[in-house]
């Protein structure tokens, strides 16, 4: 860990985009987790007289066809996007992870699991996630399921390859004729040599969710309207685009520059990577 | 030959099997009774029965499984609830449009992603290639809506170049010309998959231009131009068309928002109008639609490789 | 006649990786270059085509071919100013040829660039040089088609659709089957025999040169310690390095197994000691040995090696 942090200041300046974009992930947190101070308005209080008003004085970022200040709104916005990342990447790891070391293991198992999976790979992603949608019923948490669904069987798929690999690797035939068990193995070899991977793909896993939950939102299947998430933002300000295309700008580009920063950071973790590895990351 | 294409033919129907009846589960996992989900809470007895008895409800599930499965062979994909027309019928109406769209995104897809995914390989480690490498990346970070709404604010309601919505068939009046409709939600839908396509042609030019016979065919003497163009793009772009077959069904699916952006008459704006108005049947028949054409890509693709790449075998 | 002289070779920003290497091949002669890996060895080669990649460049030094400098410059820019030609194949006949086109296509491709007059017939009558039986029907077979030992004889008519008056073979035989190994080694004997051709021969396996080579060249972290004509060498190596490769081959005659071996490890680029690199390894090695400049010792006929106190006596048997 002390390693890592040593490495930071010299990565930050041969990467400075990505430290920025690093920097701009930390905002986000910061914002989620103090939106309340943030924020100078709270985000559903609506002022008819000010309403669409463009940015500058006591709004910064204009206030959209309510009147509620849009620069709150984006603050608040943080929250669902952080949970809505951190959800789906749970999902999709928790999962995917599981589905993908057993298959390895167990060819058997293997060959049943991820036949389904390749069944579900063969529905067009965004497809999946309205049919899911349907079934269960809006709302943020089946938001986070249906995102969560598509990314579980690229995780499945990539944490097979990466299992299959590692199960042939000398030393893990040594413990195996040794004796070990297969939870020994598990836990001692392929899991950990897992981690660099599997945080590859959280990270474009969690940027991916963005522009996911995004669209749901943008269809009015995502996150309930009274919810201040960014796509409900975009969606709501459609109709205003030519009277007050501000209220595109702000919600637009803090989703842009989220999933943005989550690539970049995905990308530096990928090239840090153990090369017979990298090639099963790529998007 | 015969026996590989049998073969992946194979795996490619038990596939649509698999997800054939994950697609008539499909209705029977919505939560409560179906036909009243679907008719709402005012439905009489009467309508009731009657849809109960269209859709086959009271007929045990395997049964009703095979009568939808035979009936989708034939070509009968139920009836619309919302539009009391048959489902094939109402895709088939969408057709035109959202197979237009994806065509044309296709086309800016091929002419912006592989060209300057070369562009950015040859000139590996450049400001050209971080340049574009970085912009391709935030391309790739883009919700294809927002660039749609931009497109308009700028392109059709600003310079009013394009139209902003909508979309008349090419059959109709102003033939051709209609195209001009595609423009703006075949750009926006682009931008993303471009990029990735550029990530993807930049990754496997440089992959290539590792291998031992690259090096073989510069100590041939040939110039670097034919070494790139013969040999490395060569190698490279298999591995690229074949991501032209996911990108071209993974299009389909996307299109789902383009369309509801640029208010197109195509099978992606209906599908999120039939969740709205809970018509699952034509739900139904769309999933089933795309899957079977994301398998008939990749099992096209999977094929045509032997002809590209004489290393598969004839098994 | 191929010189190099003086030759370096270095990352750019990075170590040294060949350090002013000398040596000449003569038409008709097979030099093997020894050394384990990581010793410099292929870079020279590299260097000698003009295929180093990115980042590494030559920084001294010339390489002469019939007394035009070749130094900086790449295959085709070869071809252009219509100088001699250096000609290469290398470790891995699988991986070497491109797997998408036919054995006629890159052949041709070769013969095109350096003889735009042949006729169809030159392909065929290449691969009738390295013994490819059949050779009509071969020239339509894609790489993966072909045997490793058959495939290493396409590239060797590749390199010979260029006719170099050099002939660079980097390990060409370590990936193939003992006994194809053979084969491919009479071969490249006859083409530099019969096409009064320069092999360069690199190899870490001595048994090989004591068999092919005229004349030996032995490296190490990225010098060449000794050279010398097949027999001397052999029969009384100088440089105590040459004495305990030759320590480390089984010998038939006592049969036993016990292996000689070198203690430590050879240094890496950027961390080679000081004065004699060999010296933490050497077991004559002495105060004068760990700094300063390091003297030619002469041996009989042609035999140098770089060492303050070389071996004298009779090898060990």
């Amino acid at each position: 860990m002390r390693q890592v942090l040593m490495m930071l200041p010299t990565s930050a300046i041969r990467r400075p985009i990505t430290a920025l974009g690093v920097l701009f992930l930390v905002v986000i947190v910061i914002f989620a987790a103090a939106s309340p101070w943030i924020a100078p308005y709270p985000p559903d209080v609506m002022d008819p007289v000010n309403r669409l008003l463009p940015p500058g004085g006591d709004h910064l970022m204009g206030t959209d066809h309510f009147g509620r200040d849009t620069f709150s709104r984006v603050v608040f916005g943080a929250r669902l996007a952080l949970l809505i990342g951190v959800g789906v990447v749970a999902f999709a790891l928790g999962t995917g992870v599981p589905i993908g070391v057993l298959s390895a293991l167990f060819p058997a198992l293997g060959r049943v699991l991820m036949r389904m999976v390749d069944v579900l790979m063969s529905f067009p992603s965004l497809l999946l996630a309205l049919g899911l949608i349907v079934i269960l019923g809006q709302g943020v948490f089946n938001a986070i399921l249906a995102i969560g669904l598509i990314y579980l069987t690229t995780t499945a798929r990539i944490v097979y390859g990466v299992a299959l690999r590692l199960k042939a690797e000398p030393y893990v035939e040594a413990a195996r004729s040794a004796g070990a068990g297969t939870w020994w193995i598990v836990t001692r070899h392929i899991l950990p040599n897992m981690i660099s991977p599997l945080l590859v793909q959280a990270s474009f896993v969690f940027a991916f969710a963005q522009l996911g939950a995004a669209s749901l939102d943008f269809l009015g299947l995502g996150a309930p309207p009274e919810i201040p998430s960014w796509g409900n933002m975009l969606a709501e300000s459609r109709i205003y685009i030519t009277r007050a295309s501000w209220l595109l700008l702000w919600p637009g580009l803090m989703i842009v520059l989220t999933a943005f920063s989550l690539n970049l950071v995905g990308d530096a973790l990928r090239d840090r990577m153990d090369p017979r590895f990298r090639e099963m990351v790529r998007r | 030959m015969s026996r590989y294409v049998i073969r992946r033919t194979g795996a490619a129907i038990m596939t649509l099997i698999a997800a054939s009846i994950v697609i008539f589960a499909f209705i029977h996992l919505i939560p409560g009774d179906p036909v009243y989900v679907m008719l709402g809470d005012g439905a009489t007895p009467e309508q009731v029965a009657a849809l109960r008895d269209r859709l086959g409800l009271d007929e045990p599930l395997v049964m009703q499984y095979l009568i939808w499965a035979g009936n989708a062979l034939r070509g009968d994909l139920g009836v619309s609830i919302f539009f009391e027309t048959p489902v094939t019928q109402v895709i088939a109406e969408g057709a035109e449009t959202s197979i237009l769209l994806a065509s044309v995104t296709m086309v800016w897809i091929i002419l912006i992603g592989v060209p300057v995914g070369i562009l950015a390989a040859i000139r590996q480690g450049t400001l050209i290639d971080q340049g574009l490498s970085g912009l391709a990346m935030l391309a790739a970070s883009l919700p294809t809506f927002w660039v749609g709404l931009y497109l308009i604010l700028i392109f059709a309601a600003g310079l009013g170049w394009f139209p902003s919505s909508g979309y008349p068939s090419i059959f109709e009046e102003g033939g051709l010309v209609n195209l001009r409709y595609l423009v703006l939600p075949s750009l926006a839908l682009a931008a993303p998959n471009a990029a990735l396509i550029l990530r993807l042609t930049r990754a496997s030019m440089l992959d290539v231009a590792r291998e031992d016979y690259i090096r073989t065919a510069r100590a041939k003497g040939i110039r670097p131009t034919r070494v790139v163009l013969r040999h490395i793009l060569r190698n490279a772009l298999l591995a690229v068309v074949s991501a032209f077959g996911f990108t071209f069904a993974a299009l389909i699916s996307e299109a789902v928002v383009t369309e509801t952006v640029f208010a197109l008459p195509g099978i992606g704006r209906t599908v999120v109008q039939s969740i709205l108005r809970r018509d699952y049947p034509v739900i139904q028949g769309v999933i089933l639609i795309t899957v079977c054409l994301y398998l008939v890509i990749n099992l096209i693709v999977d094929l045509s490789y032997r002809y590209l790449d004489p290393r598969v075998e004839l098994e | 006649m191929l010189s190099v002289e003086n030759l370096v070779v270095s990352v750019r920003r990075g170590p040294e990786i060949v350090r002013d290497v000398s040596f000449e091949i003569a038409p008709g002669e097979i030099l093997g270059l020894v050394g384990e890996s990581g010793s410099g060895k292929s870079m020279t080669s590299l260097a000698l085509m003009g295929l180093l990649s990115p980042g590494i460049d030559i920084t001294g030094g010339a390489v002469r071919l019939d007394g035009t400098d070749i130094t900086h410059l790449q295959p085709h820019q070869r071809v252009a100013r219509n100088c001699g030609k250096v000609a290469m194949i290398f470790q891995e006949p699988m991986t070497s040829l491109n797997p998408v086109l036919r054995i006629r296509e890159q052949l041709e491709e070769a013969i095109n660039v350096h003889d735009p007059r042949a006729g169809p017939e030159r392909a065929r009558e290449l691969l009738d040089m390295v013994r490819i039986p059949d050779a009509g029907h071969q020239l339509n077979a894609y790489p993966h088609e072909l045997s490793g030992g058959m495939r290493q004889r396409v590239m060797i008519a590749i390199a010979l659709a260029c006719r170099p008056q050099v002939l660079i073979a980097d390990e060409p035989t370590t990936a193939l089957d003992v006994t194809v190994q053979r084969q491919v080694l009479g071969l490249i004997r006859e083409l530099c025999d019969s096409l009064h051709m320069g092999v360069l021969f690199i190899t870490h396996d001595l048994g090989v040169v004591a068999q092919l080579a005229d004349r030996v060249a032995v490296m190490y972290a990225g010098k060449l310690c000794e050279r010398a004509d097949v027999g001397p060498l052999f029969r009384a190596p100088l440089h105590p390095y040459t004495n305990g490769l030759l320590a480390c081959l089984p010998d038939p005659e006592s049969g036993n197994a016990a292996f000689e071996t070198i203690p430590g490890a050879a240094p890496r680029p950027g961390a080679i000691p000081e004065g004699c690199p060999f010296s933490p390894r050497c077991n004559r090695a002495q105060e004068t040995c760990r700094s300063g400049p390091v003297p030619e010792a002469h041996g009989p006929e042609r035999q140098v090696a770089v060492c303050h106190f070389p071996v004298r006596q009779e090898a060990p048997a």
